[in-house]
């Protein structure tokens, strides 16, 4: 049995790349990767909003009225209900004048339980030493 | 030698990230690691087959299919590719196409991960 953890760093802005999306589809994939692993052999992922990617997680996106398309918020919510961790870096919120109360910090109508969670550059930095792997979006 | 999972985004045309990560797997397996290369987002343009070659953009099917003859390990996002128009009967002998949780199980058990570029 054996556990390899995965951190996602998402530094794009939402809609202008498929970076942002990418990732965390990615990471949701992350839920399904025991069909190819050995019982008890598992992949964690972790995903941290940085620099312009805070911006993925403004919450009431419109891309399902406007474009027809899931959006970013919506992608995160499904991580959310999946239990995955996933890190906004709070200075980098400051920078945009963005506050917890502006990104999406739940999802309690999909029966999520866990949390967004808006932290110092630092905790971002501890969470990048733990993992076995980065994949930078 | 050990394991690589290379991950690549970037389009075929575009960018020389493709190239480049192309150019990567050629080295690690010329050094005798393992190498598993996963093309997601605009990255499946090159699983595509009959790819004509023009001196003005990127051509990749040729060092490819050597790498591959070489054993290297090619695999498309499936879904990425199919929301592309990129469908199983077009895509280049020898690449497989699998959901993004291939990606995840290769770099389970890599030495190293390279997670290449994106648009």
């Amino acid at each position: 049995m054996a556990t390899t953890k995965l951190g996602f760093i998402v530094q794009r802005p939402p809609y202008k790349s498929e970076n942002p999306k990418l990732a965390l589809t990615h990471a949701i994939a992350s839920q399904s990767v025991e069909v190819y692993l050995k019982d008890g052999d598992l992949v964690t992922a972790d995903i941290a909003f940085i620099g312009d990617g805070v911006l993925n997680c403004v919450k009431n996106q419109k891309a399902m009225d406007i474009y027809k398309l899931t959006s970013t918020e919506t992608h995160i919510k499904m991580a959310l209900l999946l239990d995955l961790n996933i890190l906004v870096c709070k200075e980098d919120l400051a920078k945009f004048g963005l506050t917890e109360n502006d990104i999406v910090i739940d999802a309690e109508e999909f029966g999520a339980e866990m949390k967004t969670k808006v932290v110092p550059f630092s905790e971002i930095t501890k969470m990048m030493e733990e993992v076995n792997h980065l994949l930078f979006f | 030698m050990g394991k690589l999972t290379i991950g690549c985004f970037s389009s075929l045309v575009g960018s020389m990230t493709l190239d480049f990560a192309v150019k990567l797997c050629g080295a690690a397996i010329d050094k005798g690691h393992k190498v598993d290369f996963w093309v997601s987002g605009n990255g499946t343009m090159l699983s595509i087959k009959d790819q004509r070659a023009f001196k003005d953009y990127s051509a990749l099917e040729k060092p490819l299919k050597e790498l591959m003859a070489k054993g290297l390990n090619v695999t498309a996002c499936e879904a990425c590719a199919e929301a592309r128009g990129y469908h199983k009967d077009n895509t280049m002998e020898g690449v497989k196409r699998h959901s993004m949780d291939w990606y995840l199980a290769s770099a389970f058990d890599a030495d190293r991960v390279l997670h290449i570029g994106g648009e």
